[in-house]
């Protein structure tokens, strides 16, 4: 059941990015290009998204636990540290040059355009790098092993 | 193609947002695609079948659409494939360095009012638009 509850969500978050126009790069480039034809369509999706979310979320916060699961998976995490600066300015240069950011990429992956499978394969190598080299660009040796930390829902929160 | 359609973008956007409620009260888990998609490339990670499932449906939303005859997504893209697979490497290396994208921090860290969230969405934000601002009038322009 956790399975199929996660599918149709992923089926009404694709339905969802497809009629907001978001799987469409030259949309959302006319809405980071605000030195141009800038178009506000953006801020618009995310108002809908965010006070659907938020009401959704108040209402989890009241109950015990998630009906499929044992417990809710809340991040706890609330520190402003280097990899978050770092990676949001590197995640934000890539979403600028393409206009695509990772669910986008992967709605459009049905589609099996060339650019798309070319950004989603670097994209892919990019979160492997990461996964495999990053995290010890930022942390010294004698903190917490990658198992460790690997496992906390913290490590979620996108 | 450049159209401002506030209406559709805020259904759109509603639906993504009942999909990450959705998530959160059925299997406690936060909607972020990068998240998702990058847990499951890790080889320690023990939950990967509602990952799988979750980026099954993203695809499986244009091909249902295309069952009622909508057309395939195959976007219009202006940069060359030398660049795009250097955005999608600074996307895939960046969102998982950040721990987040648009869906992880930019929707439900919003929907959370985690001030960590909301200074990444910020700063990717930033980044983004000097990075278009460059792209499109410094040099392109």
């Amino acid at each position: 059941m956790p399975v199929l509850a996660s599918f149709t969500c992923g089926l009404i978050f694709g339905a969802g990015l497809l009629i907001s126009g978001m799987t469409d790069p030259q949309k959302v480039l006319g809405f980071l290009d605000l030195f141009g034809a800038w178009d506000a369509t953006l801020a618009f999706v995310m108002a809908g998204a965010v006070a659907v979310t938020a009401s959704g979320f108040a209402v989890a916060r009241r109950r015990t636990a998630p009906t499929f699961s044992a417990r809710f998976l809340w991040p706890d995490r609330n520190d402003i540290d280097a990899p978050l600066v770092g990676g949001a300015i590197l995640f934000g240069i890539g979403w600028g040059l393409a206009g695509i950011c990772p669910g986008p990429a992967l709605v459009n992956l049905a589609g099996l355009s060339l650019p798309i499978v070319v950004f989603v394969i670097a994209m892919l190598a990019g979160m492997i790098g990461q996964n495999l080299f990053g995290k010890n660009l930022w942390r010294p040796r004698t903190m917490a092993p990658r198992a460790e930390t690997a496992s906390l829902p913290s490590r979620a929160d996108g | 193609m450049h159209d401002f359609t506030p209406i559709s973008g805020f259904a759109g956007g509603a639906l993504i947002g009942l999909a990450a409620a959705l998530l959160m009260l059925l299997t406690g888990r936060i909607a972020g695609v990068t998240g998702i998609v990058g847990g499951l490339l890790q080889p320690d990670t023990t939950d990967r079948g509602w990952r799988i499932a979750f980026i099954l449906g993203l695809i499986a939303a244009p091909l249902i659409a295309a069952l009622f005859g909508a057309p395939l997504p195959r976007p219009a893209m202006n940069a060359s494939l030398v660049v795009i697979a250097i955005a999608g490497v600074l996307v895939g290396f960046g969102t998982r360095m950040g721990n987040g994208c648009t869906s992880g921090h930019g929707v439900c860290g919003f929907a959370r009012l985690s001030g960590r969230s909301i200074a990444a969405t910020f700063i990717f934000m930033t980044a983004a638009i000097a990075t278009v601002a460059i792209a499109r009038h410094v040099i392109g322009g």
